[in-house]
């Protein structure tokens, strides 16, 4: 074959699955929405569930106990995985000891969700039983490899010389660190953290065992009870009980909920990337 | 003072630098402390034990082999069941034992599966087989999971690890052509406008949580998988691969891409120079220079896909045998998500789950270390 | 004969103008050398000679540059046969991660040919040709990587020469070596002249009079002066020339 005959076609094959890719997820996307939005009222996601196997009512516990470990989650895992970025990037940053905990935040990270709830089921749930803080704790160090390597990422976007004029000025490397490099660093690293929001409010195997509960009638008074979580209602509303078919309109709901949820939190962070690209001129 | 207090935070800092590894010193402390019991508990029936006749030279009878020899598919024993009803017809309850004892001496052949308040001890002509434990060798070679079974529960993880195996391989082999074609037409052919929709499209599938994938798979994908193939159901391997597959291209796609963004414009040029075509430099410098970064990609996606868990639970059938395309398979994650709520705290099958989770925790953590050693050697190869 | 003929060419990078009405003919078999202070075009006017600069997003380009009488920025201009037909030589060696072996048979590989005693004979050829055949003889099977700056230098000229070009660009060729690679370079450049067209890209002003026929002197994407070296170099008609040849500014 001519060689260039065969490049057009190479080219129009891979233009072909560029595009498919994006019809995937159109179609996922398209299908959840096309579904969900029939389902989604005011009552849908402000009130409790009623009725035999759920059928009734709405998803507002599942909700709030989704933000509820989003939020627990963030507070186990932002402080430690900051500053184990920091550490890594601006204490030890090319030394072997830096190679080595890099290699072990990926290893962290190639662990599989279920791993980190039978983790979590062993050491959190025998501490304080299955409830939000051992659910928040299982989450959080499941993002944390995902919060070093960003916030690396963004303190690794910071020149140098920046640093150098800094200490050129007098200043000692924490005052560096605290005035000149997380400042401008700051946009990326709040993206990171955004992302890594994103991932934890979708998972399920994580929680199935640390936290989270089937049906509860009130809502969690202490971060000690157990909690509904929109993943987990999803999956049970899809896969068990009796009716399917009635519990499949829930489910269709729910999923446009928990999908609405993490597209917002993914177009904020690419919001902010960009907004302050811009800002700083982009790379 | 200043010093004292810059020294301390650095300390702080260092602290959480080592987190990481704390982390996955303590899971692997706590996988194998709650999973590491399994190969001392007894094989039979928790509240049950074994007996034999005496003059039964047998010490230790493997999980599988009771089960055969109870389904009679052994020649020349005679398996008996302890039951209470029957014998409480003719005998007191605290004559239980001694009967028990006299049926036990009285049959050579005899494997006797009898309750431990029952249990004929210190009685001439019976052997209790009290060293009869979950073995190993069972435990990763055998073929059957049945963790509910009585007298002995099956802990066989072959068709586990082969199901996790082959869901994960075929999903690989779907996402990898199409995963390697895209990440090509992101680093070489899309420009502009075509880049900036598809990679917040790639991010946005990469961002869908699994469990929305496994309905998806569910209710849209099991369908068209029974009427395409004609099959009973549509909970198969092949159904979890496809959705897998499709959940392993973000990873795959960005970090070929990053790999082929990497070749240096001067090899590019060298090669147009000479009057190839884009084609011809693509598949003949850029993928070979970047070779390693893209077998990285599809070791990380090939982790990906073994680790995932909802997906599988929801799409694949959950059938523990051994595994073939068109059929239920259950893997290593969905075994422990479906069971471990159902397994009594610390035990048996319990423990079992936990080794499975080691199990699972051993193959990633190989997956992962063989991902950085290939995608090392980017940097300092020649041929 | 001119083999290069470029008429009034114009070219941008965006906003930026960084060729401005250049005109000049390059003649077969001679060794012309470009020279100038760094951003005068010299490398810009080089690559625009096999349409590298095609490579680069948002540039323009006007005028009209023929080469072989033929418009090589007509609409249906094959680039791929025109790349085939002037090779480069880059600034650094970039030999690609094969064997010595594939790497000078690449071209011939891209341009379809297949025979296998035709292929043996022309890297032999080439190798000899750039004077590196004595030295890799024994181990064409190694990695390009294997040899030394100078000799994958030397291995990327014989990679060009492979496909016979007509015209061979080379875009400061020995910057990156030491003084004795640079030296054979200059006395390969010297024995190819009989067979090839060279265009040669310097910033090297001595290297330029020893090896070229023609010097053109460019500055601020101009081309002030286009003349015999030796003219050039003992009385060149502009006085910018002068000044930057005796090194008042550069």
């Amino acid at each position: 074959m001519d060689k260039r005959t065969s490049q057009k076609i190479a080219f129009w094959i891979f233009r072909l699955l560029g595009w498919f890719v994006v019809g995937v997820l159109l179609w996922i996307l398209g299908f959840i929405v096309y579904n969900g939005i029939g389902v989604i009222s005011f009552e849908f996601i402000f009130s409790k569930p009623t009725g035999v196997g759920m059928l009734k009512g709405g998803i507002f516990p599942a909700i709030i106990g989704t933000f509820c470990l989003i939020i627990g989650s963030m507070i186990v895992a932002f402080p430690l995985g900051v500053m184990s970025a920091i550490y890594t990037n601006e204490y030890v940053r090319d030394g072997k000891f830096s190679k080595f905990i890099r290699m072990m935040t990926n290893n962290l990270g190639s662990i599989p969700s279920i791993v980190f709830g039978l983790f979590g089921m062993a050491l959190f749930v025998s501490l304080w039983g299955r409830s939000i803080i051992a659910g928040a704790f299982t989450l959080g160090l499941l993002a944390l490899p995902l919060v070093i390597r960003t916030t690396e990422e963004a303190l690794r976007t910071v020149p140098d010389s920046l640093r150098i004029g800094s200490y050129a000025l007098g200043a000692t490397k924490l005052q560096t660190i605290r005035r000149v490099v997380l400042p401008s660093a700051f946009p990326n690293i709040v993206t990171g953290l955004i992302l890594s929001i994103g991932r934890v409010s979708g998972e399920t195997a994580p929680i199935l065992f640390t936290v989270a509960a089937y049906f509860l009638a009130e809502l969690p008074s202490s971060i000690f009870d157990q909690a509904m979580a929109l993943p987990y209602h999803l999956y049970v509303m899809s896969t068990s009980g009796k009716n399917l078919v009635a519990g499949r309109e829930v489910a269709y709901g729910t999923a446009l909920v928990l999908i609405t949820i993490v597209l917002m939190i993914n177009f904020t962070a690419s919001f902010i990337r960009r907004h302050f690209a811009k800002k700083h001129g982009g790379h | 003072m200043r010093r004292a207090i810059e020294r301390g935070i650095e300390m702080i800092f260092a602290a959480s630098g080592m987190v990481t590894t704390v982390v996955i010193l303590l899971i692997v402390a706590f996988l194998f402390k709650e999973g590491f019991g399994l190969f001392k508990s007894p094989a039979v029936e928790k509240g049950y034990a074994l007996c034999v006749n005496a003059d039964n030279p047998v010490e230790f009878i493997s999980a599988a082999d009771i089960k055969k020899i109870f389904n009679e598919e052994i020649e020349g024993w005679v398996p008996y069941r302890f039951d209470g009803d029957e014998l409480s017809e003719k005998y007191e309850e605290e004559q239980f034992a001694g009967r028990l004892g006299e049926i036990i001496a009285e049959t050579p052949k005899i494997l006797a599966f009898i309750p431990e308040e029952y249990l004929p001890r210190n009685v001439k002509g019976v052997k209790i087989l009290s060293g009869n434990t979950v073995i190993p060798k069972d435990f990763f070679l055998g073929k059957e999971w049945i963790p509910t079974a009585t007298p002995a529960p099956q802990f066989g993880v072959l068709p586990l690890i082969l199901g996790t195996l082959l869901v994960s391989l075929v999903a690989i082999f779907i996402a990898t052509p199409l995963g390697i074609g895209v990440a090509i037409y992101l680093s070489e052919l899309a420009q502009g406008r075509v880049r900036d929709i598809l990679k917040p499209a790639i991010e946005l599938l990469a961002g869908i949580p699994s469990v929305v994938y496994g309905f998806f798979g569910l209710v849209v994908l099991v369908p068209i998988v029974q009427r395409t193939f004609n099959l009973s159901v549509g909970e198969t391997a092949f159904t979890g691969s496809i959705i897998l597959a499709i959940m392993a291209l973000p990873t795959i796609i960005t970090v070929a891409e990053d790999a082929m963004r990497s070749t240096p414009r001067a090899m590019r040029e060298a090669s147009l120079a000479l009057g190839a075509t884009h084609w011809q430099t693509i598949y003949k410098v850029v993928i070979p220079y970047s070779i390693s970064g893209i077998s990285a990609a599809i070791v990380l996606g090939i982790g990906r896909a073994i680790g995932e868990t909802m997906v599988v639970l929801m799409v694949t059938g959950n059938a523990a045998k051994m595994p073939s395309l068109f059929d239920a398979v259950r893997t290593i994650p969905a075994t422990i998500a479906a069971e471990l709520g159902e397994a009594p705290f610390g035990g048996v099958h319990y423990q079992a789950l936990f080794v499975l989770g080691c199990v699972l925790f051993v193959i990633t953590l190989f997956i992962s270390i063989t991902a950085e050693l290939i995608s090392k050697r980017q940097h300092n190869k020649g041929l | 004969m001119n083999i290069i003929e470029a008429q009034d060419i114009n070219f941008y990078y965006g906003d930026f103008h960084a060729l401005k009405n250049v005109s000049l003919n390059v003649a077969k078999n001679s060794v012309t050398a470009f020279i100038g202070p760094s951003g005068c075009g010299k490398s810009t006017f080089l690559r625009l000679l096999n349409r590298m600069n095609d490579l680069i997003p948002d540039t323009k380009l006007t005028g009209k540059c023929l080469i072989n009488q033929e418009d090589i920025y007509a609409k249906k201009a094959d680039v791929d046969a025109l790349r085939k037909k002037v090779g480069m030589v880059f600034q650094k060696p970039n030999p690609f991660p094969k064997s010595i072996f594939e790497n000078v048979a690449y071209g011939l590989r891209v341009n379809g040919i297949k025979g296998k005693d035709f292929i043996q004979n022309r890297v032999e050829e080439s190798l000899k040709g750039a004077a590196l055949w004595e030295e890799v003889k024994d181990k064409l099977g190694r990695s390009a990587y294997d040899l030394s700056g100078g000799q994958q230098q030397r291995l990327c000229i014989a990679r060009a020469l492979a496909i016979k070009p007509d015209i061979l660009l080379m875009d400061e060729p020995a910057s990156a070596l030491d003084p004795i690679s640079t030296s054979k370079i200059e006395d390969l450049i010297y024995t190819l002249k009989t067979e090839y067209t060279i265009v040669i890209v310097t910033h090297n002003m001595q290297q330029a009079a020893r090896v070229s026929d023609t010097t053109g002197f460019f500055m601020l994407g101009e081309l002030i002066e286009f003349s015999d070296t030796k003219k050039m170099f003992l009385n060149p008609d502009k006085e910018q020339t002068q000044n930057y040849i005796t090194g008042r500014f550069g």
